[in-house]
């Protein structure tokens, strides 16, 4: 382990340098993690805000269900959409399997029970505050749900975000459905993975770095938005 | 545009709300007429806001009836409108508030900035109308409710001690506000604390004591010679003890 401070002199390099084969694989992490997270806020978010004001019935049963598959582990659902996606799968005349297509669609079925749990219950909390006044304005269940997301919007961030943290950072699923082929489904999770395996740890930890660097500047922006929206909106 | 017939009477047909296993409405049974202002009074707890409620059509009685005996079969939620006692304000300016209640009111898109400052400007908050509702006082905030319930030209208006976190001066400005509001023709329903303003508001008093109606006369009387032991007592500024 004498050669850890090498390893990370060259991670360093890697990263300083902007090594085209890092970078490239960063950007494709980004763009399949940031389209998983927007196909998911799309949908995870107006489902939220429809269970947080609708009534009907097994609604608990429904918010139970839905808090627990936001720890759906990621190689089950890797290995379902695997299953679905596959030749002879229903889904397999797509064939988008070991593609970056396959890793969004995983992703997103990973993280919409995240967004649309998060965002139901901080919908849900407004909507107690709010029910009462906006029924008096004359507001129907609709028209309060997408008053609500749009006021809610602050902490709906935070729900994206969380949503955003977990597809970067999983590996099991885009894993088994992209395959981690070089250069066309290798992700910085599957290239850690992979790269760690091999011994290749100035690129596992230049990777790593910037994975985390990632999440953290995003939380940090997100953080301070909400904290300034919060003293200007109250 | 033709005056649409009016709603009221609104008539109360004994009842009752029940909640926690207590009655918080007892067998209330009155009819409120267009016209006169009706200032509902009682103590803490006596369920003046519940009854708010119920009338606006926000809680469903548990026993007994809710009749708009003018309505017939067309809806009222529209042609009514409530000041909360904590009114809830949305993030985004106090013009905007307003105007998101002139929106789900079909007021048409090009009209209602215009309303919306009307009504601000009728509340004396002219000057704060691109201040977010939420970080504004609680006067404020009570003044903003009034302005965005007044700008859907309600037929009733119901209020819910709206003076009860105001300093002097803004208490006088919403009472002219409301009394500018009665002017144009609405039913005034509102509850306040301060027996002040009930005189001066007043025309009629309900008084509600541990959820029963025991006494309803004109104000006048009322304050001079109430005719129960509780309203004398709650009149004298003492708790009524049961
Ligand atoms: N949904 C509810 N469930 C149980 N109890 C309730 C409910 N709503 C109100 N109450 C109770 O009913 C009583 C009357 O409440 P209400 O708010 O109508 O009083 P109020 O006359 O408006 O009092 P205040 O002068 O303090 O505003 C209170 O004791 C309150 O705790
Ligand atoms: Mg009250």
């Amino acid at each position: 382990m004498n050669d850890l401070p090498e390893a990370f002199r060259h991670a360093a390099m890697l990263v300083a340098t902007g090594d085209p084969g890092l970078v490239e694989i960063v950007l494709l992490s980004l763009r399949v993690s940031l389209t998983a997270v927007l196909l998911a806020a799309l949908l995870g978010l107006p489902v939220g805000a429809a269970i947080a004001v609708a009534q009907f019935p097994g609604r608990r049963a429904v918010i139970v269900v839905l808090n627990a598959m936001m720890g759906l582990p990621p190689v089950v659902v890797g290995l379902v959409i695997y299953l679905l996606l596959s030749r002879s799968g229903p889904l397999g005349a797509f064939g988008i399997l070991f593609t970056p297509a396959a890793m969004v669609v995983a992703q997103t079925m990973l993280i919409l029970p995240i967004i649309a749990a998060l965002s139901r219950q901080a919908i849900e909390d407004a909507w107690i505050e709010y029910q009462e006044q906006l029924r008096s304005l004359g507001a129907g269940r609709l028209s309060a749900a997408f008053t609500l997301l749009w006021d809610a919007r602050f902490s709906l961030l935070t729900a994206v975000l969380a949503g955003f943290g977990r597809a970067a950072a999983e590996v099991g699923a885009v894993m088994i459905v992209g395959g981690n082929i070089d250069g066309v489904t290798r992700v910085m999770t599957t290239a850690i993975a992979l790269e760690t395996s091999k011994g290749d740890l100035p690129l596992a930890l230049g990777l790593g770095v910037i994975l985390i660097a990632l999440v953290v500047a995003l939380n940090a922006g997100a953080y301070l938005t909400k904290e300034i929206a919060q003293r200007r909106y109250g | 545009m033709r005056a649409p017939a009016s709603i009221l009477p609104l008539a109360l047909e004994s009842i009752s709300f029940v909640a926690g296993g207590r009655a918080i409405v007892d067998a209330i049974s009155c009819e409120i007429g267009a016209g006169a202002r009706t200032i509902i009074v009682g103590p803490n707890g006596a369920g003046k806001s519940v009854l708010m409620r119920l009338c606006h059509g926000l809680l469903q009685p548990t026993t007994g009836r809710i009749v708009w005996r003018g309505a017939g079969t067309t809806p009222v939620g529209r042609r009514q409108a409530m000041v909360f006692q904590r009114p809830v304000m949305l993030r985004r300016s106090a013009l905007a508030n307003v105007e998101y209640a002139l929106a789900l009111h079909d007021v048409p898109y090009r009209g209602r900035r215009a309303l919306a400052q009307t009504a601000l400007e009728r509340v004396g908050l002219a000057h704060l109308a691109g201040r977010p509702g939420r970080v504004m006082s609680g006067g404020e905030q009570q003044r903003l409710a009034i302005a965005r319930a007044w700008a859907l030209r309600p037929e009733v208006l119901f209020l819910d001690e709206p003076t009860a976190s105001l300093d002097p001066t803004a208490t006088r400005e919403i009472e002219a506000a409301i009394a500018a509001i009665y002017a144009t023709g609405t039913k005034i329903v509102m509850t306040t604390h301060n027996l002040g303003q009930a005189r001066r508001l007043g025309d009629e008093i309900l008084f509600l004591h541990q959820g029963r109606l025991v006494e309803r006369a004109p104000a006048e009387r009322f304050f001079t010679t109430p005719a129960t032991v509780e309203a004398a007592a709650f009149i004298k500024g003492e708790l009524p003890w049961t």
